[in-house]
């Protein structure tokens, strides 16, 4: 089986097109991360310049990694059951578009603004941070191995979290059910990110690679899963 | 980010190739349908049909199924049709017309039998390659209500993967009559323009069969006029399509034959031969006066078969060929001294061949 990037190009294009014509979707989507920050920043402000020495060598940093799992759970978890439920789905299906390309499309689609999203609210964290916490607090807290942790795990994270989104979204029949299943599946992520961020597992160079690896073998593993539990009679008819 | 999309697309797209046992689609040699030249809508340069589908029909369907669990939706269908050809299909409510098109659309997985679908024996490892060379319009038109009409088309040109997107789509636009609302929003318009959008949609792909489900269903007499206009239009320029609807005199009007569905295959036929397969011919006499002796006057008339008086001084004549049977009926009338007010042939629509057959299966279902 080949894919076709023209096929996936169109997808993935229809779907931003539509993000941009309801604005609501993405600001929806910042929502959750924006209060998920409140409490981490009233910590951090709340933090004395004498606690910078105990900040060294701990990684609270990392409990940001959540943004990205939970930022794109609903849209991912819309996908497939709100085509569905606004009855454009069985046109496409008609057309030479594979499942492979048509999902593939989609959670591209989600990942671009899960990213965005996802990036902007890290920046404006380390904004807050730098300009309103103590001083000696923010150098303490921002350590280049947390930054490139969420440079590389924001898109792996936020990968997994759409598959799971999609592979609820191929088999619910309702579009809010799919959501709240969604968020539901995400929490795993979470939680082993705010273990981290706390040191319950203590974060190293073996456990980032395992984890990096572990999250690509999950994306690829997630397309593949999710394009077989896609089945076009069932969507289309309902009947199994 | 364009550049990483296409990059990582073709990364994951060669890695399925290599892990993938999916057959590899069918390839299309052979001969092209024959279509007017210089037409807006039909490309002379069509994906060919291939050598096992181009001499013999666009679609072919042998004794197909479909069961959902222990509910019959259709069973034991047959029937062939001609390129070129206008089919109508036709049934009563849940008589199983969507589900067949779905199945022969590849949506939808037959129980049993088997079908050709533009040349492609109908496969699950063939979907890809039959839905390349069919077209379905469903009968919601299903477009996304928030991008215009140029949007829409924009995607299907790209899921279709149409040579010259945007001429292609000026051109369907200007076939449906839309070419001045490509930039409205799909949910701006009328329920007859997304109609018609749909129709500019299934015309995308230049199809080789066209599968248009209810495409008048709720539509106002002008705008179900529009798309009758626009299906003349496809037929004259050679393009199979396959109608299903609840319309008769639409089926009449449009189709070549009409098959009539009612979970099983009732009939297939011109509408003219299924009404001289069902209905006998006969000669409506109405005279000013009662005859005193019918009998006479109509025995032995060529190309009469019978007769039986219908009221004071009306006659059923049951004809075997009414062009020879109402000269020589005009005559022995004539001779015979009676005032001929009428002589009319009786003439049986689609409806009543329609009404006839779906009141059998009533009256067999109740036993």
């Amino acid at each position: 089986m080949s894919v076709s990037s023209g096929r996936v190009r169109a997808i993935y294009r229809k779907e931003l097109r539509e993000y941009r014509r309801k604005g609501s979707i993405v600001w929806g989507m910042a929502i959750l991360p924006l209060i998920f920050l409140i409490q981490p920043l009233i910590t951090v402000f709340a933090l004395p310049s004498s606690s910078s020495s105990q900040l060294a060598g701990r990684h609270e940093l990392l409990y940001l990694l959540a943004i990205p799992a939970l930022v794109p759970a609903t849209l991912a978890a819309y996908t497939v059951v709100g085509e569905r439920q606004q009855g454009t789905l069985e046109p496409v299906l008609t057309t030479p578009v594979r499942r492979e390309e048509f999902l593939l499309g989609k959670a591209l689609a989600v990942l671009a603004p899960s990213l965005a999203i996802s990036y902007t609210v890290y920046v404006f964290f380390l904004a807050c941070v730098e300009l309103f916490a103590a001083p000696g607090v923010a150098p303490a807290l921002v350590q280049g191995p947390d930054l490139l942790a969420q440079l590389v795990f924001t898109p792996l994270l936020a990968g997994w979290s759409i598959w799971l989104g999609v592979a609820i979204s191929t088999r619910a029949s309702e579009v809010r059910v799919a959501q709240q299943l969604g968020i539901l599946a995400n929490l795993p992520s979470v939680a082993v990110t705010t273990l981290l961020a706390y040191n319950v597992i203590h974060p190293t160079l073996a456990i980032a690679l395992g984890g990096a690896v572990l999250l690509l073998v999950l994306n690829r593993l997630g397309w593949r899963v999710t394009s077989a539990l896609f089945d076009r009679e069932r969507l289309i008819t309902s009947t199994r | 980010m364009y550049h990483l999309l296409k990059w990582l697309i073709s990364r994951l797209g060669r890695r399925t190739a290599l892990a993938s046992q999916e057959p590899v689609a069918v390839s299309a040699p052979g001969g092209h349908v024959a279509r007017p030249q210089g037409d807006d809508l039909v490309s002379p340069q069509k994906p060919a049909v291939p050598s096992a589908g181009h001499d013999a029909v666009a679609l072919s369907v042998r004794n197909l199924s479909k069961r959902f669990g222990n509910r019959v939706a259709f069973q034991d269908v047959s029937f062939d049709i001609g390129h070129g050809e206008v089919f109508g299909f036709l049934g009563p409510n849940g008589a199983g017309k969507t589900t067949t098109v779905r199945t022969l659309g590849t949506l939808i997985a037959p129980t049993s039998g088997s079908a050709t679908v533009a040349g492609i024996p109908l496969a699950p490892e063939n979907g890809v390659e039959i839905r390349r060379r069919i077209s379905v319009m469903p009968e919601s038109p299903g477009l996304y209500l928030r991008l215009s009409v140029a949007e829409n088309l924009e995607c299907f040109a790209g899921l279709y993967e149409v040579p010259g997107g945007r001429d292609r789509i000026g051109r369907v636009l200007r076939a449906v009559g839309l070419a001045d609302r490509a930039g409205d929003a799909c949910g701006s318009l009328s329920k007859g323009l997304r109609q018609r959008v749909a129709l500019a949609r299934a015309l995308l792909p230049d199809p080789q069969v066209l599968f248009l489900d209810e495409p008048t269903s709720g539509l106002d007499p002008v705008a179900a006029h529009d798309v009758h206009e626009l299906i003349g239009e496809l037929r004259r320029a050679g393009v199979t399509i396959f109608l299903t609807t609840h319309r008769l005199e639409e089926a009449e009007r449009l189709c070549d034959r009409v098959a009539i569905l009612n979970t099983t295959l009732r009939t297939v036929g011109r509408p003219d031969e299924l009404r001289d397969r069902l209905f006998a011919k006969t000669l409506t006499v109405t005279t000013l006066a009662p005859l005193p002796e019918p009998g006479r006057v109509f025995a032995g008339l060529p190309a009469v078969d019978g007769w039986r008086q219908d009221g004071p001084a009306g006659y059923v004549l049951g004809v075997s060929d009414p062009a020879v049977a109402a000269p020589a009926a005009t005559r022995a009338l004539v001779a015979a001294g009676a005032d001929v007010l009428s002589i009319a042939q009786s003439r049986h629509s689609l409806e009543d061949v329609y009404l006839e057959l779906i009141s059998q299966d009533e009256e067999a279902r109740r036993g």
